[in-house]
């Protein structure tokens, strides 16, 4: 039996805004188990880091939240603020996807980096900064010691995105929520990253959660994917069967999106028609029946529920046995 | 570093100079001059008023000798209080009008800033609401009406209990005689405070460098002083600069309401005399401690953003 380190179940954030609320997230359940590595894909604004966003407790002042996310025996979306900063940053980290923004302009980096080990660690300064400056190498930093006496503005966009991993990794977290880590780096940084994360996946067990757009990063790394639209999970299962048989007709498009090598160069790259919807103005039925290409009456009218039928996923023409 | 710090100070000799030379002409555009009383002179008694003090020379060269004589450290003698040149006039009332308006800032910043700040931090509830609304009052309301009614109520009201404090004078700057017009004379200041230093920490806690703070774990306490506050104080202190050279440089309502001796009356009764002297001189000394005010600001931007120091 594989233990689930990150459990959320019936998730829902919602945000009261001056136009009413807005659903952020809607009934989300996901788990990542022990050592695994669970993608999260969708298009911007479909909730995905929203839902971690709610984990980490770090929503903005009007998202509320339902539902639970059980995290090493600890609901982490009822825990007080004491008990989550007994967690954060120490058995639960996330790496944020805005590198250029996500660094405390004013402080070296070197201190952003041990201020986390004293708090979680106990460290002395001493000890915080040998430790910092080995994981700082251990992301690719090159130059770590110098590197470290540096303020964010001094260091490329590449490279405070590693700093905000090595933050992230410093305490060797049991869990990390990646939110499009390897977005801002070049291709050759991005590989070595995703090295080191499969590399703390397999040797140390360290489990992951990574946000992303890029299907490639989740073919890579992940072990399980689950698809979100519209603040719903619609299709979750193994990697290779997402890539090789997709049920879903949002994910078949996904996929479809994705230029291969050996498409001729003047090929047209397919796309989803339209553009995910309003969260305060969800359609009724299947939030993607605007843009579905099989869509049929029911799916106007009935919301399908995410059920078994070659994977698990949210779409009538798979549920074949009516319940 | 050092060299952009001397290079904006002597940034700051031809700005004086371009204050100087409009002040200069202004004054003699508007109409009158420093002889016309309510009892019209003699045209006699005029024109040798007008040679003693040189204004029958071509303006030019009255430009020249003032700077001549300014170079020198001589503002010249004053047209109206006629037993004191300006510079002594300056002498007695600067230190006056500066200790007040330096009590004033500091009385702002210590009450205005914890208002702001933890008016953020607890964003929308009834203690933010009371403490903006109280800001929006501060603003709005003149210094000339609360120093009316603080004299009411201390002066008038209170009077014979321990409360009472002296409605008026200076004695000498006895400490009881000061209180209210350094209150009166800082409470618009703690209002803009206030406002700024909450609007600014409540958009710093939304920055994402805020959240990769709480993301670490550490408790709030940190993330607001080690995170949010060097930002959050970047604009409260561009605001200081111009501030504190205006509180500095004396107030006439304050200084008139409390028969204060600064040279804030000086910048109203020299200009409705005509006394060109005072007013020049009262006015190089304001643009002055604006010049070394922004000066100061620039120094402590510095200090709180490195972006700034390498630049």
């Amino acid at each position: 039996m594989t233990q689930r380190i990150l459990d959320i179940s019936g998730l829902n954030v919602r945000f009261a805004t001056e136009d009413g609320e807005v659903a952020a997230v809607s009934d989300v359940s996901l788990h990542v188990n022990k050592g695994e590595c669970l993608g999260i894909v969708g298009e911007s604004g479909c909730g995905k880091s929203q839902t971690f966003m709610a984990v980490m407790g770090l929503l903005a002042a009007n998202g509320k939240t339902t539902g639970s996310a059980r995290f090493g025996g600890i609901d982490l979306l009822k825990a007080d603020e004491r008990t989550l900063n007994t967690v954060r940053g120490n058995r639960l980290a996330m790496v944020f996807q805005d590198p250029m923004t996500s660094l405390t302009p004013h402080m070296r980096v070197g201190r952003q980096l041990t201020e986390v080990l004293e708090r979680h660690r106990g460290m002395d300064a001493k000890a915080a900064r040998a430790e910092a400056i080995a994981m700082m190498a251990r992301v690719q930093i090159p130059e770590p010691e110098r590197r470290f006496a540096m303020h964010p503005h001094e260091l490329s966009g590449g490279l405070r995105q590693r700093i905000v991993l090595a933050m992230a990794l410093l305490c060797g977290p049991e869990l990390v929520i990646a939110d499009e880590p390897t977005t801002a780096l070049d291709v050759t940084v991005q590989a070595l990253i995703l090295d080191l994360m499969r590399e703390l996946k397999e040797k140390h067990g360290t489990s992951f959660v990574l946000i992303t757009h890029d299907l490639g990063v989740v073919a890579g790394l992940a072990d399980r994917v689950a698809v979100m639209y519209a603040g719903r999970v619609v299709e979750s299962a193994g990697v290779r069967e997402i890539f090789a048989a997709p049920r879903h007709p949002y994910t078949k498009g996904l996929l479809a999106c994705t230029p291969r090598l050996t498409d001729a160069p003047t090929a047209v790259l397919p796309t989803i028609p339209g553009q995910p919807p309003d969260l305060q103005k969800l359609p009724p039925g299947c939030s993607f029946h605007p843009r579905c290409a099989a869509v049929f009456d029911r799916c106007r009218a009935e919301r399908p529920a995410l059920a078994e039928g070659g994977t698990l996923n949210a779409c009538f023409l798979n549920h074949t046995v009516a319940a | 570093m050092w060299s952009y710090f001397a290079r904006r100070l002597l940034i700051g000799i031809p700005t004086l100079l371009a204050v100087v030379l409009f002040c200069f002409f202004l004054m003699r555009l508007a109409p009158g001059g420093p002889f016309d009383g309510e009892a019209p002179v003699p045209p006699e008694v005029l024109a040798n008023l007008r040679a003693r003090y040189h204004l029958d020379d071509p303006l030019w060269r009255q430009f020249f000798s003032y700077l001549g004589n300014l170079l020198q450290g001589d503002f010249g003698p004053s047209f109206k209080y006629k037993d004191f040149t300006v510079t002594e006039l300056i002498a007695q009332g600067l230190p006056v009008s500066i200790e007040n308006g330096l009590s004033a800032i500091i009385l702002a910043i210590l009450i205005g800033l914890p208002l702001g700040i933890t008016a953020a931090l607890a964003q929308n509830s009834a203690r933010d609401y009371a403490v903006s609304g109280l800001a929006m009052v501060g603003i709005v309301i003149p210094t000339f009406v609360t120093g009316q009614l603080l004299i009411l109520a201390f002066g008038v009201w209170l009077k014979g209990t321990p409360f009472q404090l002296p409605a008026g004078g200076w004695n000498d700057g006895a400490f009881l005689n000061r209180i209210l017009p350094v209150t009166v004379l800082a409470l618009p200041f703690v209002a803009y405070i206030a406002r700024i230093s909450r609007a600014s920490m409540i958009e710093a806690l939304r920055t994402n460098f805020v959240r990769t703070a709480r993301a670490k774990g550490l408790p709030y306490r940190t993330v607001v002083l080690r995170h949010a506050m060097k930002a959050a104080l970047t604009p409260v202190i561009t605001f200081l600069g111009p501030a504190t050279a205006f509180l500095l440089t004396g107030s006439m309502v304050i200084e008139t309401i409390f028969q204060i001796p600064g040279i804030g009356r000086y910048f109203v009764q020299g200009a409705l005399n005509r006394d060109y002297t005072l007013v020049m001189g009262v006015t190089i000394v304001g643009a002055a401690f604006v010049i070394v005010a922004n000066l100061i600001v620039d120094m402590l931007y510095a200090v709180l953003d490195p972006k700034v120091r390498y630049e």
